[in-house]
């Protein structure tokens, strides 16, 4: 692989940048792999790049039906923290937010992590009485957050209305180490190191069947012709259920369609993260200057990846109160990802019905956070059949009540 | 955005009137139910790239529960009907598996 350094870029610069190479391969894919990752996004990428550098499986292929990086790893807020209040899920978030603040090193590409500092406002009573109980659970998770109050919100944030009136900000639940990062450099940063290693990514490669022999998987069928495998991982998000129904299992995930949009670009007004949960929005602004909204997930099942002219309304509204700059800007851009949610609002990390299958989904609107975290814990289950940190999201915690509930936690999807 | 026709009160309501309620005809583990059936009840869904049976409520109309048959990926809707049956009516099936041939849900029990 071609490094990428300051002196690399000074090199291309006298030769016309004529000697930069393709960032990874596009192979035909080969008749068997030790093992397969379905879905070529963030968590797939991730997961892949940990079996072979954590593990050392290195003959691995991942497919994607459409584009690298082109389902929610390109359609988030890219906002990074790991404020949660259970115990398994401050773990995962914590690892997987201190694996990207040595990413671009790791990868050896720009993935532009900011950690600009998340603040969570608290904008009721409630709010403020369960942002304090997570600020001392995550004291003792390990996990650096505090409980600010209104004053310190003002100064960290001057364009925030703290006084309301109809949600006067009370306070805020403050993690300074977390941040945003570029989406896309992620899945590009670890889909190059995957092709670095010798790994296949495959684009355009639907798959249409999973095959099994004994209770055992044996490989998939795809658009581009059958392929043999030891072990397979669904990484597919919102089509996850999709692909499970073909593996033979049903999944406790329904899909539905979460939206963001942004600004014009405007002059830096904001240098943290704000998510307002009352009023549910969150709000960042990108380096291009855009702010970037976050806005609520649809209600109902669908797979339309477009989100809803009346979401974005609510969103703006509510947001315009507490930032009142906003309410003079035009909005660029709006879209929406499917998020997979699960009835606890925690992902699934696991063992299947079906041998040699594992499954990672299920992380709702919280994915593009999680995506080192949950690489590395599934390349670790993957590998060695258990890891500590995925054991907890396994599937069968739904059948035996044990559930990692940050839908009650957060008081919103999250 | 989505326009329902509330099989209550006979009116076409917006999305916004409306409140969804997930997955229909989900029926209730008997009382001898096995754990893994309880928690199929609880947690299973269907989550079909397609046509998907669902619970609505008339929240801001007149309160009423019904069913419907939507896409979830063209978000066309097949119909709505009552909420006081256990299976959607013949004619509405037959219509859904005109349009989408090869087309299939969970059996209705």
């Amino acid at each position: 692989m071609q490094r990428y350094s300051v002196f690399a870029v000074a090199r291309e610069a006298m030769r016309h940048h004529r000697g930069w190479q393709r960032a990874w391969r596009s192979p035909e894919p080969r008749k068997r792999y030790d093992v397969v990752i379905v879905g070529a996004g963030g968590h797939g990428l991730a997961t892949a790049y940990y079996l072979g550098r954590n593990h050392g499986i290195r003959n691995v292929a991942i497919l994607e039906k459409g584009w690298l990086g082109g389902g929610n790893t390109g359609r988030n807020t890219t906002i990074i923290r790991s404020n949660y209040l259970q115990d398994a899920s401050a773990a995962i978030y914590e690892k997987s937010r201190s694996l990207y603040e040595t990413m671009s090193q790791d990868l050896n590409y720009n993935v532009m992590f900011s950690p600009r500092g998340v603040m969570m406002l608290a904008q009721t009573e409630h709010e403020k009485r369960g942002y304090l109980r997570t600020a001392h659970a995550n004291g003792r998770q390990g996990v650096a957050t505090e409980f600010i109050g209104p004053d310190r919100v003002k100064q960290l944030c001057p364009i925030i209305e703290t006084r309301g009136p109809r949600y006067p900000v009370l306070g805020a639940l403050w993690q300074p180490r977390a941040g945003t990062a570029r989406h896309d450099a992620v899945a590009w940063g670890y889909a190059r190191a995957c092709s670095d290693m010798g790994m296949d990514i495959i684009q355009q490669c639907e798959v249409t069947g999973i095959t099994s022999r004994q209770g055992h998987v044996t490989g998939v069928e795809t658009s581009r012709g059958p392929i043999a495998c030891g072990k397979l991982g669904l990484v597919a998000a919102g089509h996850s259920g999709v692909l499970s129904q073909m593996a033979g299992f049903r999944l406790p995930i329904e899909s539905v369609a979460l939206q963001a949009l942004v600004s014009e670009p405007v002059k830096p007004c904001m240098d943290v993260v704000v998510m307002a949960n009352t009023v549910h929005g969150y709000l960042s602004q990108s380096d291009k200057g855009e702010m970037v909204i976050g806005g609520g997930a649809d209600g109902y099942n669908n797979y339309t990846q477009r989100g809803s002219f009346h979401h974005v309304e609510e969103t703006v509204r509510a947001l315009i109160e507490t930032f009142p700059m906003l309410s003079r800007l035009n909005m660029l851009r709006q879209w929406g990802g499917i998020v997979d949610m699960t009835g606890d609002r925690s992902p699934i990390l696991s063992r299947s019905p079906l041998a040699g299958c594992f499954v990672n989904c299920g992380w709702g609107t919280g994915g593009f956070k999680a995506i080192p975290g949950s690489g590395w814990a599934m390349a670790e289950l993957m590998a060695r059949g258990a890891s500590t940190l995925a054991d907890p999201f396994s599937l069968s915690r739904f059948a035996e009540g044990r559930f990692i509930d940050e839908s009650v936690a957060a008081g919103v999807a999250h | 955005m989505l326009i329902l026709t509330c099989p209550a009160c006979g009116i076409a309501a917006d999305e916004t009137e409306l409140h969804p309620g997930g997955e229909a005809h989900v029926a209730r583990a008997g009382p001898h139910a096995s754990e893994e059936a309880f928690s199929d009840y609880l947690f299973s869904r269907e989550n079909p790239r397609g046509v998907h049976f669902e619970r609505w409520r008339h929240a801001m109309g007149c309160g009423k529960w019904f069913h419907a048959a939507r896409c979830t990926v063209t978000l066309e809707i097949f119909g709505t009907y009552r909420a006081d049956c256990t299976a959607p009516p013949e004619a509405l099936l037959e219509r859904i598996r005109a349009a989408r041939p090869g087309w299939s849900w969970r059996d209705f029990k």
